[in-house]
């Protein structure tokens, strides 16, 4: 017993830190949320969320976050399974792909965009040497889309493969041999086992999509708000600590409701991202 | 002829350049009950997902029934397998489990549903329809992989090492509900494993299995009696494998002793090896012994002793007898000339193995 | 066997995909012209004015101290948290996962301002222990959830075995259970290194005036235009940890493969 008491002692700094620094600051976003700046308490800061220019640019974020979502997923699902294929032992294409472009600052990479997609970028000018048609994209939604799913396209991935790598092979076997062809195998069997990889993709692409506020300030130009935006100026320029918490409080339902689906389905931690 | 059902014809496969099966020539007969045997990386396994369609040879033929199926994909095969460690489906239940191949075919739910019954009755777990698999023993899920698989009515049944993840008592009840089974069924049967009391229990036919080749096809009986090289008498039980020269037919010369035996036709003053089996060793009094050695070690087995006598040339051999020895005393060794086995020295690793033609 | 020529394809698309912004940067660094949509013809300027760069350097060194602060702190903290953890019964365990994965789960933004609302109520002077702080803070849960599948797996009977051979509980920790569980602990200390390079949301809330990492420098000179000292840099951090890498996976390899042989 005593063992198992130091044991647990080793625990105490975490304990303590995880008090101090996740769990009591988030106690005061919720604090902030609900009081003014005199302290009462009021429900003016959430309700804030429905004034026009607020719930615009909610909705916009929710678009624009299922959007990349979806082409995550679209895009992940056939990458997933040709890395669990060929890639069993070979975790360094996994690395190369998605830890090394990491040490590239990520503001920079998501700079790097910019140059590529302008009007006049480097894609522009291959597509004009290929005499098919150009995009203008920059500046628009589409291009906050497009820096979406590039950086969290890792995120759907690792989950996927995760879950893909986990399946015995045997279990394919077993539905090729008992008469299922690709198609009916992939739908019946690979699918379905790997329902928890998917959530667990879905949440880590939706939430940071939800909230970001970097990716649509560089590619959308300034003019277009997501919601992060509006709390990031609540922050850094209005000073207005108390609506951005109200506004924070409302992205954080979506972001427990992510939580609680990926609980559900997820519940050894299979599909987890390490 | 036409009682030929599979007919595996110069396999070879190799993976990343290794060679794992060689030239493999191979029949399995309809209602038999085969065992590929040998140790882990013999080819055995191999062989079998060959024949279920889950690896393609590099060269040779698979014909089934006469037709040739070697690029036939898993699904088209009239056979099923029994995966090692069961490969059920996870996220189905155990009806779900066994409907999942009727369902494919397009049956109807009242021709699944007695399918289902059936089956579960066959392996002795009706009522389980609504379980989920991870609910269910090892030995329950054992049985679910092979209800799964025989609803499909299939002409042959692979089994890999279907009982390697049970413990011994349940592997032992599982070896008598699967002969039990195979006679209900009346279908082929070809089974994987690397224990030898498992083949020597169940099969018709041991196709013993070393590197790649195939050392030796027979019954459980002349695999065990007559082991047609060392590598077989040494895999199939113990046995005392010593150096020996063949003077001339029927007569044998083990360490300066020579042996009566019935083997003729290798040759005059000829290296062979000679196989002689523990319960094969008699031990009487040193005088009247052909060879002569000292007990070295006895340990009690409860059907007989084992014990080791060792001759002065430093042999250790292996004894099995019902009479106690105690470990010091000296004793003689005789061997009945018919329990003497006389089999060719390998002249290379080539000709250890045994091209089937037939 | 087409299937296989499409599936090749596929991935160099996507390596294509996550490495066109790179390839555009190293170019960048090399490009005379300080306009990012011009070619003004290669130089190598950018790399020698780097390190006359005071406000860059001093980034670049608060950028390093902090990983590595954060990532020494963390993994001590993280793994002696997972052997509490690993010790809980099933009810405290599933509650201390949870708070893990509060920091993983949880929009970086709200982890950001959290925090920030948490210093300001602290009265805490912004600056670089906050931001170490909350590096920390967010390193942590990947320390933890590389270390624990490796614990799972631990026996725990060598840990007993070791005790019973004598060995003090401290001793049996370092020498019996600290090299089973290591490779989980570099792969964390590793992971939480490189997060806390890459971060920037959460270093945007917590930082003070004046003091800066490489991500707020970035941010902070997006509008008027990134200085190209900021391309080099970061092409000589990008090939340093590729070559790094490189070496790292030639050596075991090797040795992996005379084993198994």
């Amino acid at each position: 017993m005593s063992k198992n008491k130091t044991k647990l002692m080793l625990g105490l700094p975490y304990y303590f830190w995880s008090a101090a620094f996740v769990i009591l600051p988030l106690f005061m976003v919720v604090y902030y949320g609900i009081t003014d700046k005199n302290g009462a308490l009021t429900f003016n800061n959430i309700a804030s969320i429905a004034k026009p220019e607020h719930i615009k640019s909610l909705w916009l974020a929710i678009e624009l976050s299922i959007v990349s979502t979806v082409i995550c997923f679209l895009m992940a699902y056939p990458l997933a399974m040709i890395l669990v294929k060929y890639g069993k032992g070979r975790s360094s294409v996994l690395v190369m792909l998605f830890i090394l472009p990491m040490w590239m600052n990520f503001l920079l990479r998501t700079m790097a965009w910019q140059t590529l997609l302008e009007n006049n970028g480097v894609i522009n000018a291959i597509l004009k040497f290929l005499r098919l048609p150009l995009i203008h994209i920059i500046n628009t939604p589409g291009a906050i889309v497009f820096g979406m799913v590039y950086n969290f396209l890792p995120f759907m991935v690792l989950p996927l493969y995760n879950s893909l790598a986990k399946i015995d092979e045997n279990v394919i076997n077993a539905a090729r041999d008992l008469g299922a062809n690709n198609v009916q195998t992939f739908f019946k069997i690979t699918l379905p086992l790997t329902i928890p990889g998917i959530m667990s993709g879905i949440t880590m692409v939706f939430v940071p999509a939800l909230t970001t506020f970097v990716i649509s300030n560089l590619l959308g130009g300034a003019k277009i708000l997501l919601i992060g935006n509006v709390i990031e100026q609540e922050f850094s320029q209005t000073n207005n600590w108390h609506l951005g918490s109200g506004l924070s409080l409302v992205l954080m339902i979506f972001i427990v409701i992510s939580m609680i689906i990926s609980a559900i389905f997820d519940k050894d931690g299979e599909g987890s991202l390490l | 002829m036409s009682s030929e059902l599979i007919y595996l014809k110069n396999i070879t496969k190799s993976f990343d350049g290794q060679t794992v099966l060689d030239d493999l020539t191979l029949y399995i007969k309809e209602n038999e009950f085969l065992t590929l045997l040998g140790p882990s990386g013999c080819g055995k396994t191999t062989t079998l997902r060959i024949i279920g369609g889950f690896e393609e040879p590099d060269k040779g033929v698979v014909l089934f029934d006469g037709k040739d199926i070697t690029a036939l994909p898993p699904n088209k095969r009239q056979l099923n397998t029994v995966f090692q460690k069961y490969a059920l489906f996870t996220h189905m239940t155990i009806a779900e489990n066994i409907a999942f191949g009727l369902k494919i075919k397009g049956k109807t739910k009242s021709y699944i549903d007695d399918k289902i019954k059936y089956a579960l009755k066959l392996v002795n777990l009706d009522g389980y329809e609504n379980r989920m698999p991870s609910t269910l023993s090892g030995g329950q899920q054992q049985r679910i992989a092979i209800a799964r698989a025989i609803v499909n009515e299939p002409k042959v049944l692979l089994l890999d090492e279907p009982l390697g993840a049970l413990d011994l008592k349940l592997r032992q009840d599982m070896q008598y509900e699967l002969i039990r089974l195979k006679n209900e069924l009346g279908i082929t049967f070809v089974y994987v494993t690397h224990d030898q009391e498992e083949a020597l229990t169940m099969s018709d036919t041991i196709v013993v299995m070393n590197q790649g080749y195939i050392q030796q096809i027979g019954s459980p009986e002349k695999i065990y009696n007559e082991p047609e090289n060392a590598f077989v008498a040494d895999f199939i039980g113990d046995s005392n494998i010593v150096d020996g020269l063949m003077i001339q037919d029927e007569l044998v010369e083990i360490f300066g002793t020579r042996f009566a035996c019935v083997d003729k036709g290798f040759g005059n003053n000829k290296p062979v090896d000679v196989v002689i089996r523990p319960e094969d060793v008699e031990l009487v009094d040193p005088d009247k012994g052909q060879l002569t050695g000292t007990v070295t070690h006895l340990i009690f087995k409860g059907v007989h002793y084992e014990m080791e006598v060792t001759t002065p040339n430093g042999y250790e051999w292996l004894v099995h007898s019902t009479t106690c020895f105690p470990v010091g005393i000296e004793v003689g060794i005789t061997v009945k000339p018919f329990n003497i086995q006389i089999m060719n020295k390998p002249a290379s690793e080539d000709e250890e193995a045994v091209h089937v033609e037939e | 066997m087409t299937g296989k020529i499409l599936r090749k394809i596929y991935i160099a698309l996507i390596v294509i995909f996550m490495y066109a912004p790179i390839v555009t940067l190293v170019v960048l660094s090399f490009n005379s012209s300080k306009s990012r949509a011009k070619w003004g013809g290669f130089t190598f300027k950018w790399y020698i004015n780097l390190f006359d760069n005071a406000s860059i350097m001093a980034a670049l060194r608060n950028t390093l101290l902090i990983a590595l602060l954060s990532a020494i702190i963390s993994t001590v903290i993280g793994t002696a948290a997972c052997l509490a953890i690993n010790a809980m019964k099933k009810k405290g365990r599933t509650i201390w996962m949870g708070i893990t994965n509060i920091p993983m789960l949880n929009a970086e933004i709200v982890t950001g301002i959290s925090l920030m609302l948490i210093f300001i109520i602290l009265g805490v002077k912004f600056g670089f222990m906050t931001i170490l702080v909350a590096h920390i803070t967010f390193n942590i849960p990947y320390v933890i959830l590389s270390v624990m599948p490796r614990m799972k797996t631990l026996n725990p009977s060598t840990y007993e075995a070791a005790l019973d051979l004598g060995a003090s509980n401290s001793y049996a920790f370092f020498k019996v259970v600290l090299p089973d569980i290591m490779p989980g602990v570099i792969s964390g200390f590793l992971m939480a290194f490189t997060m806390s390079i890459d971060d920037f949301v959460i270093t945007h809330f917590t930082k003070g005036a004046g003091v800066d990492t490489l991500s707020t420098k970035i941010y902070s000179e997006v509008r008027k235009g990134i200085k190209p000292e900021i391309y080099a840099l970061s092409t000589i951090i990008f090939i340093t940890i590729l070559v790094l890498l490189f070496l790292v996976n030639r050596t075991p390899k090797k040795v992996d493969e005379a084993k198994t042989v």
